[in-house]
């Protein structure tokens, strides 16, 4: 046990008078940046591509919408999230000539990535909705798109709100990757207290409590939510 | 009013309107029977097509809204449609229902004109003779406040009033029928299609609905309404359509309809109906 006393104090010296913590809350910092703004951008791609895929098919512009959407989602489900990254940042960045940090590309990369996910949630959410509330939209002389807006799609958020949540925890825990392109999220920040003190048991232990703690608070935050949510069901 | 030319309507090869051939004045009242599968209620949802026709016109207002190149959406606004399972807006209260359709279009048209107003403003700067620009008067909270008032007098109408705020899981079946007309009357339209208004409901409340219905029949409201409330056919109709296979095989006053069929397969329905 001495040992591990030992460790213990090795980390606690590292992390608070070598200025470890400024590393791990910038770490932290990134880890949530990439993951928020990553299920934002998710979100809204998500969004549109499953409204593209419900519009009925008789014209020629949704049939080519549809089929584009078809192959994003496809290539970005048949890739892993490090190739992508990888591949973002050393091969298109280059080529487009534009240059950007670790962290905007893995925010870029994840948005993108999580959006091909969502799309899939929300077009199961969007198909779980009555057909009869599109129509009921229609028939008052509402357009597609702004029944959908208005009607459709806060009901579809409603029934997938705990899957979101799943995609937000993949998300957040799925952002210890980014590090292949240089940006510093949590990982980075406990390898770096790690190697300084050549002692990786304890790091590495807080930093998997600070995953589960982050994954807690976020699983109480979506359950308030959906509470809240749900008013429209109660039957008082 | 509404001029309905050889309708017709097919899922692939499986052809469900044969040439349906109407014509619907203002102040009718058409009841449409038949038995199930004869294509009734599809006849009903062609006509502000909810289900595209595929072949023949419907002249509404003037207007040939089978077209496909006709802003399907303007027309509706005019045709009120009730259906089998209320439809109501699951995320919104009650009231919400009832003003969600009058405020969206009238503050979509206010912003139409504030553009044409701010273009016809640029456009008269190279105009030797001026266009002149109407104002916009109403601002998004009167509309509001207004479609509120309209929303509130409607469900005092029905005795809904003290449940405007609740959501409508919270009615009984009879209640959100009656709530999903209102919501129809809010856009004052010039006539309202009905889809078996009454099938989905308990038997008790059955009257409710129907009371109301026949209210908006002695105010002259148009109406077409398919069902199998043959009484209420009797009662308030002053034209009965018999639908089967696709055809209109019979159309005639509720008397003579109920009376002296003339059609076999309208006087083997009634026979059985008609107990």
């Amino acid at each position: 046990m001495g040992d591990f006393e030992r460790k213990v104090e090795r980390f606690i010296e590292i992390f608070i008078n070598q200025n470890g913590y400024v590393k791990v809350l910038e770490g932290l910092k990134n880890t949530l940046l990439i993951a928020i703004l990553g299920l934002v951008i998710g979100i809204l791609i998500g969004t549109i591509i499953a409204t593209v895929r419900v519009v009925p098919k008789y014209k020629v512009l949704p049939r080519i919408l549809n089929g584009f959407c078809s192959f994003y989602v496809g290539l970005f489900r048949g890739t892993p999230m490090v190739v992508q990254l990888l591949v973002c940042y050393y091969v298109m960045l280059p080529l487009m000539g534009v240059h950007m940090t670790g962290v905007q590309v893995a925010i870029l990369v994840f948005g993108l990535n999580s959006g091909a996910y969502i799309s899939e949630i929300m077009r199961s959410g969007i198909m779980s909705v009555d057909s009869g509330q599109m129509e009921a939209g229609r028939a008052v002389g509402l357009s597609f798109g702004t029944t959908m807006v208005k009607i459709v799609i806060p009901q579809a958020v409603k029934n997938i709100l705990p899957t979101l949540g799943n995609e937000f925890i993949t998300l957040i825990k799925e952002t210890s990757v980014v590090s292949f392109v240089g940006a510093a999220d949590l990982y980075v920040a406990f390898s770096y207290i790690g190697s300084n003190s050549y002692e990786f048991m304890v790091p590495y232990l807080v930093m998997a409590l600070i995953y589960i703690v982050l994954v807690m608070i976020i699983s109480l935050g979506i359950k308030i939510m959906e509470r809240s949510l749900r008013k429209s069901d109660r039957r008082n | 009013m509404i001029d309905v030319i050889n309708l017709e309507k097919h899922y692939g090869n499986n052809q469900v309107l044969k040439g349906i051939s109407v014509t619907i004045n203002k102040g009718d009242i058409v009841v449409v029977v038949g038995p199930s599968g004869s294509g009734k209620s599809t006849f009903l949802r062609c006509l502000n097509c909810m289900e595209d026709p595929t072949g023949g016109q419907i002249i509404f207002n003037g207007v040939d809204i089978a077209d496909v190149k006709v802003d399907i959406n303007i027309h509706r606004r005019h045709m009120g449609m009730v259906f089998q399972h209320f439809n109501l807006f699951n995320n919104k209260t009650v009231i919400e229902n009832i003003m969600l359709a009058p405020v969206y279009v009238q503050c979509q048209d206010m912003r139409k004109a504030k553009r044409k107003n701010a273009l016809l403003k640029v456009t008269n700067l190279f105009r030797k003779e001026k266009k002149a620009i109407s104002p916009v008067t109403q601002t998004k909270a009167e509309i509001v406040k207004e479609a509120r008032e309209n929303a509130l007098s409607l469900l005092r109408r029905i005795g809904l009033e003290d449940k405007a705020d609740v959501y409508p899981s919270t009615l009984s079946g009879g209640q959100k029928q009656r709530v999903a007309i209102v919501r129809s009357l809010a856009m004052n339209p010039d006539v309202i299609l009905f889809d078996e208004p009454t099938s989905a409901l308990d038997p008790e409340m059955v009257g409710e609905v129907l009371d109301l219905m026949k209210d908006l029949a002695r105010e002259g409201m148009t109406m077409i309404i398919v069902t199998h409330e043959m009484g209420f056919a009797k009662e308030v109709a002053n034209k009965v359509l018999f639908i089967d296979e696709g055809r209109i095989l019979e159309s005639a006053p509720p008397k003579e309809f109920f009376e002296n069929p003339q059609n076999p397969r309208l006087k083997d329905f009634l026979s059985k109906v008609l107990v």
